[in-house]
């Protein structure tokens, strides 16, 4: 029993691994490129956003470049899985209507591709620390992993839904990169929760992200995580995931007919 | 039932017509009424209250028309299909469904693309790597294994997707008119790996136009009409039967 239950935990293993290594491939060509281009991408959106708030609005915010990229690198991997997914089904469309493994492995690659990246971009965080002569801090080991559970299975949540609803549409993805895109400037990746006019405060935690995000810029910053926050996001995460995982089901059998 | 590798009991298949898919979810929104009533309502039925059975280690022939659905009935058994009303059984591990443009993704070489297809149908990659090399060499495609499969001709698509398919070990094999493409060498060496097969106790699900081959390997053929089967039974009886009807 024993070493059959090791060999599915292999196998499972195995068919992310191989999943992702083809994403790899074909997206970048190499994996690599892969890897700089998902820290290239963050740091020059933090480069422009440095130009404009910090040397053209002279935003209050200390330690301005760190605290940007504090946000911009979590924000980037719910960016990139979210908008790759209105395509990432039909771009396995040969392997979906030709095997008949559990298609929701594909999305999940997806989400641990998106995550892996945002992980190995963490030294360049840590690098920032040091340039603005801070340290890391002990408490990361248990806060990363737990602000990256919450997140993951927000994204593979949102996933699931625009990348099994797109099939039947097809003109999600327009839609998908726009969305993110204004969510964006009503999260506080750039700036301050504490700058937003008390009146609409309360709009934050409509938003599944700003919590997240408030809360990675403090562990990374401080070493610290909002409770309450924490607790937000895990709400979000399991309602998130709960519907992803039901418009999945409801849909996953069509996809090969669709496609 | 024990002995059966797949058995279709009343099972009927019906696909929607997908209208708003090339409209998108703006027409949907402006047409909403007459969108939700399309997709209800326009439904074709491929086939009514279909059943058969296909015993272990036999070798199985599907003939018909094009459009009779022999490709959907593979796709149900494959699991890539659903079907709408009845009950499949299938006992065994199946092969990817070897088609014209096999399952292959076009931007990975001809080596990836067989891994990538062992761990889709089941393998880890010990087991695949075990034995990517007689797989190459049964394709005779050595030396295009490492360029991308976009650029291999239909015949070579066909090559690389059987030889992977016989190397890994599948209970159930579901052949869909490759032959038509590979060359006359190939075809041999396919109907030869299909015998041994046939010894090895492999199910083989066989669809044709080719009734010289579907007799060559065929025990029992199932003759399919538009929505139903035409007739079912040993080789020679089917295939006499529709080369008079035809
Ligand atoms: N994904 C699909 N969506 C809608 N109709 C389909 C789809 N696949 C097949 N059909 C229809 O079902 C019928 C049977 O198709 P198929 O099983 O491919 O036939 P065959 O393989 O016998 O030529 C055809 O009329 C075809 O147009
Ligand atoms: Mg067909």
């Amino acid at each position: 029993m024993d070493s059959k239950l090791k060999r599915k935990l292999q196998y499972y293993f195995d068919l992310i691994l191989v999943l992702t290594q083809k994403e790899l491939k074909v997206r970048y060509k190499n994996s690599v490129l892969g890897y700089l281009w998902s820290v290239a991408h963050p740091l020059a959106f933090a480069l422009v956003f440095f130009i404009a708030f910090k040397v053209v609005v002279k935003i209050q915010i200390e330690d301005y470049a760190l605290f940007l990229i504090a946000g911009l690198f979590p924000w980037q991997w719910f960016a990139n899985s979210v908008n790759a997914s209105p395509m990432i089904l039909l771009g396995n469309a040969s392997i979906i209507k030709k095997v008949g493994f559990p298609r929701y492995f594909i999305i999940l690659t997806q989400v641990i591709q998106d995550m892996i990246h945002f992980l190995l971009a963490i030294p360049v965080i840590i690098l920032f620390l040091f340039l603005y002569h801070k340290t890391p801090y002990l408490s990361w080991l248990y806060g990363i992993p737990v602000l990256l559970t919450a997140q993951f299975f927000i994204i593979y949540g949102i996933c699931l839904i625009v990348a099994s609803t797109n099939l039947f549409f097809r003109d999600l993805e327009r839609l998908t990169i726009l969305s993110t895109m204004l969510l964006f400037y009503f999260t506080p990746v750039f700036f301050d929760e504490a700058m937003i006019p008390r009146q609409y405060q309360n709009f934050l935690y409509l938003n599944p992200l700003s919590l997240l995000i408030v809360n990675w810029r403090m562990l990374f910053l401080s070493g610290k995580i909002n409770a309450l926050y924490l607790l937000g996001s895990y709400s979000y995460a399991g309602f998130i995931f709960l519907i992803g995982y039901m418009v999945y089901r409801k849909l996953s059998w069509k996809f090969a007919e669709v496609l | 039932m024990i002995n059966a590798a797949v058995v279709f009991d009343k099972v009927s298949k019906s696909y929607p017509m997908y209208h708003h898919i090339t409209g998108g979810i703006k027409n949907l929104i402006f047409h909403l009424p007459q969108g939700i009533r399309s997709i209800k309502r326009t439904r074709y039925e491929v086939f009514h209250e279909l059943s058969f059975e296909i015993k272990k280690g036999e070798t199985f022939g599907i003939i018909g028309r094009n459009g009779v659905g022999k490709s959907t009935i593979l796709g149900l058994i494959a699991g890539v299909l659903r079907q709408s009303q009845g009950t499949i059984v299938v006992n065994g591990r199946i092969s990817p469904l070897l088609e014209l443009g096999a399952g292959f993704h076009p931007d990975l070489s001809g080596r990836e693309n067989i891994i990538l297809n062992g761990v889709l149908m089941g393998l880890t990659r010990e087991e695949i790597f075990k034995r990517v090399n007689d797989i190459i060499m049964f394709s005779g495609l050595d030396q295009f294994i490492d360029q991308p499969v976009r650029v291999y001709s239909s015949g070579m698509l066909t090559r690389l997707g059987f030889s992977v398919v016989a190397h890994l070990e599948p209970e159930i094999l579901l052949i869909d008119e490759i032959l038509a493409v590979g060359d006359i060498d190939f075809q041999k060496k396919c109907l030869e790996r299909m015998a041994e097969f046939k010894k090895n106790n492999v199910t083989i699900i066989f669809v044709s136009h080719s009734m010289l081959n579907v007799e060559r390997i065929c025990d029992r053929v199932m003759w399919m009409e538009s929505c139903t089967q035409k007739m079912i039974g040993s080789t020679n009886i089917v295939v006499k039967a529709y080369k008079e009807h035809e």
